[in-house]
């Protein structure tokens, strides 16, 4: 056992509002730079759609994550060692600016400039590249938020194409079948991250302390095959500086005890940090299982934060007992291990995503038929009645159950099945313990069948709707700061003299 | 005049090459890149990128084997003269129209325009008269692969072995020598340039493990101490 610790995350889809609150507060921290403006580094993106960059989730194109060869072992889908070597000079794999937008701002300066004439003054966009006028644009961020130009983008999804029949395909395209919801993405920080495998020059790394995935921008010489190399397309090219960018979770922030600030932002209070124990010996064994075992395989790297043996090996391997403390009340173990609600985005890729997602339990279970509000609609089997709504939805969603396992369980429909009976057991549950309007039996039925008692609906239901702050993000702070306010073993103050310091002197930007 | 571009140059050259270039690496890590613009522009690039690349990496692959490896550069070089001069040829045409067309699509992409600095003109300029000057000297003085052993060589290595001797080549034709300037132009130029990039070569990606990890603040126990860490995180280590 080698037992190590990484910040790990969960993120709510049912409580998303795409509000892209979280996609503004980074930006505004990280990545108002030239060269970065048009990077994401937290995006949220409409589902059923195509995602920045365009159809980052098909693999044949952009040849992001691992795959087993035909003795089962770990390769890069990207090119194998050598083939790093001859591709550096042109990466065939590699997104251009055109598959993600030209960034662009607007010449404001004319609506106060122009002379007088007998038209408005306009605005006109002006590229943040070039600085020329763009007479069209044809692409942006969000381009397709809410369905927008649905008939190109989510007909295009790449799990629309791969995993719906004709018929599903055609039903989720009709008008008054309309659903989507929001899939808010940053950096997995994965246990085998593509990015850090397959640049060229070992620029990447993962933190040993929390498993923050950091590209040194000091040793980055810009051969780019992280980009390609990442399957969530999560590394970025800063085409002004020369170097790749990618999420740093925010680490300044983290290590003075602070949520990410995409996190701290969230509206919609969607988003969970904790620290996970996790076994590094089998991260390997765990990559290499066959699609629909990912997910178990997975999770079980994670380890339980009060088992003495596991407690023993973090000591052995130096992890801090704040961090074994915070691990023990890790909102995200709740999710992923305890209730087995959260899963990790595409694990068919192999990297062992450490960002998991609780899916929506979609829709509102509502639709118009025959010019009436129906709250009941879409599920023949179940009409109204004074029983009030039939939660009881699964197999009837309007995204096939097809759909979220290609997100979620690499196709695994069996998988996804039970997160949404847990999900509809505690729906079910509290909505009978606050409205009374349920079959008794029928609750009982819903628990049986996701292997929940009333306790766990409850806990599920508390740290879903009400958590505080300090329950979404538990994140131990610096160890000196807490040692020097004498909540845990003394620590020299002064141990860490000169060990820091600010970073860089000079600007990182381009000067040769 | 011919002393002052025979012997002074070339030790100007070398000398700005390794004590600027060292210098540059310790004070200013961030600014060594290739800074490639694939991501500004995809289509062009690919001829004129891959191309140029690996005409330029074979064509010096042959001037540093028949400077460094006489021998070996006699029994590769002798057994099919004619086919390797040919082969020469081609490649240093062939190096000469990618790299035309890369400078071709640095003016009329727009994007990739505006990321082109002055001092990546005067490099592309100097190399692409550079190959044109050894596609004529290849061309107008045969044998190349054999007067050089006798003569380019052997005055490299008077410079290498701090004995100049101009003699060996102060009797070329003009274009000789202007190879020879403009050679030694491109290595003084390159720790002033983005040419850094071509010492970073990953070969090393070859044999390293596909993942790193590092510890930051105390290395893992039983790991060496900062076997794995490189510089700029090493510094951030505890001290003790």
């Amino acid at each position: 056992m080698d037992i190590r610790a990484q910040v790990s995350m969960v993120f709510h889809l049912d409580k998303c509002i795409g509000c892209h609150t979280c996609s503004i507060a980074c930006k505004n921290i990280w990545t108002d730079r030239q060269g970065t403006e048009y990077m994401w580094w937290n995006n949220v993106e409409t589902k059923p759609g195509t995602g920045y960059p365009t159809q980052w989730e098909d693999q044949e194109k952009y040849k992001g994550g691992w795959e087993r060869d035909s003795r089962g072992r770990l390769k890069l889908k990207l090119q194998g060692r050598a083939g790093a070597l001859t591709n550096i000079f042109y990466n065939p794999s590699l997104p251009t600016l055109d598959d993600y937008y030209e960034p662009w701002t607007y010449d404001y300066k004319n609506l106060f400039d122009a002379p007088e004439g007998d038209d408005q003054p306009t605005a006109r966009a002006v590229s943040l590249v070039t600085g020329d006028f763009m007479d069209t644009l044809e692409a942006g961020p969000n381009w397709d938020d809410d369905l927008g130009g649905s008939e190109v983008y989510a007909a295009n999804d790449p799990n629309i194409l791969k995993a719906l029949t004709e018929n599903e395909q055609q039903a989720v395209r009709t008008l008054e079948q309309t659903v989507f919801f929001y899939l808010p993405r940053i950096c997995n920080h994965c246990l085998n991250p593509g990015c850090v495998a397959a640049c060229p020059t070992g620029a990447i790394y993962k933190r040993g302390e929390d498993g923050i995935v950091l590209i040194s921008q000091n040793r980055c010489r810009a051969w780019r095959m992280c980009v390609s190399g990442c399957p969530y397309k999560k590394t970025y090219f800063n085409w002004s500086t020369g170097k790749s960018e990618k999420c740093i979770l925010c680490y300044p922030r983290l290590e003075s005890g602070q949520p990410p600030a995409c996190f701290h932002s969230c509206v919609g209070r969607i988003r969970y940090i904790g620290m996970v124990l996790y076994d590094a010996d089998g991260i390997e064994q765990a990559a290499r299982s066959n699609d629909h075992g990912l997910v178990d395989a997975q999770k079980a790297l994670i380890m339980d934060p009060f088992d003495p043996e596991v407690i023993a090996g973090a000591k052995r391997n130096g992890v801090g007992d704040s961090v074994v403390a915070a691990a023990q009340v890790s909102p995200v173990y709740k999710f992923v291990k305890t209730w087995g609600l959260a899963l990790p985005l595409h694990p068919e890729f192999r990297t062992l995503p450490m960002l998991f997602y609780v899916p929506p339990l979609l829709p509102v279970i509502a639709a118009i038929r025959d010019g009436q509000y129906e709250t009941t609609a879409g599920m023949e089997s179940a009409p109204a009645d004074e029983t009030g709504p039939n939660l009881n939805t699964v197999d009837q969603a309007r995204l096939p159950l097809s759909y979220m396992a290609s997100l979620f369980t690499a196709g695994n429909l069996e998988q996804m099945r039970k997160v949404f009976h847990k999900m509809v057991a505690v729906r079910m549950y509290m909505r009978q313990e606050q409205v009374g309007d349920q079959k008794e039996e029928e609750v009982e039925e819903a628990l049986r069948r996701a292997e929940f008692t009333s306790e766990d609906c409850l806990r599920v239901f508390e740290l879903t709707s009400l958590p505080t702050f300090e329950e979404r993000f538990v994140v131990p702070p610096m160890e000196r700061e807490r040692a020097m306010d004498g909540e845990l073993p003394p620590l020299d103050p002064y141990s860490r003299k000169a060990a820091g310091g600010f970073g860089f002197r000079d600007a990182p930007a381009r000067r040769f | 005049m011919s002393d002052v571009i025979l012997v002074g140059l070339p030790y100007i050259a070398v000398a700005l090459a390794i004590l600027v270039g060292v210098y540059r690496f310790k004070t200013d890590t961030f600014s060594h890149s290739s800074f490639s613009s694939q991501l500004l522009e995809n289509q062009k690039l690919f001829w004129g990128s891959a191309l140029w690349h690996y005409a330029i990496v074979l064509i010096l692959l042959a001037h540093f084997i028949a400077f460094l490896i006489p021998p070996l550069w006699g029994v590769i070089y002798g057994g099919a003269t004619v086919a390797f001069e040919a082969f020469g040829l081609i490649l240093s045409l062939v190096g000469f129209l990618a790299l035309g067309w890369l400078m071709m699509r640095r003016f009329s992409s727009r994007r990739v325009f505006v990321v082109t600095s002055r001092m990546d003109w005067v490099v592309v300029s100097l190399l692409l008269l550079q190959m044109a000057l050894g596609f004529l000297v290849a061309l107008s003085y045969r044998w190349g692969g054999q007067w050089f052993v006798s003569s380019t060589a052997p005055w490299l290595w008077s410079l290498a072995t701090l004995n100049p001797q101009a003699d060996y080549v102060s009797a070329m034709p003009f274009l000789v020598q202007l190879h020879f300037l403009v050679g030694f132009l491109l290595i003084a130029l390159y720790p002033f340039s983005r040419l850094v990039h071509l010492v970073f070569f990953p070969i090393h990606y070859l044999w390293r493990p596909y993942q790193r990890v590092i510890w930051n603040r105390a290395p893992r126990p039983g790991l060496g101490a900062a076997r794995s860490v490189p510089e700029d995180i090493r510094l951030r280590r505890l001290s003790s």
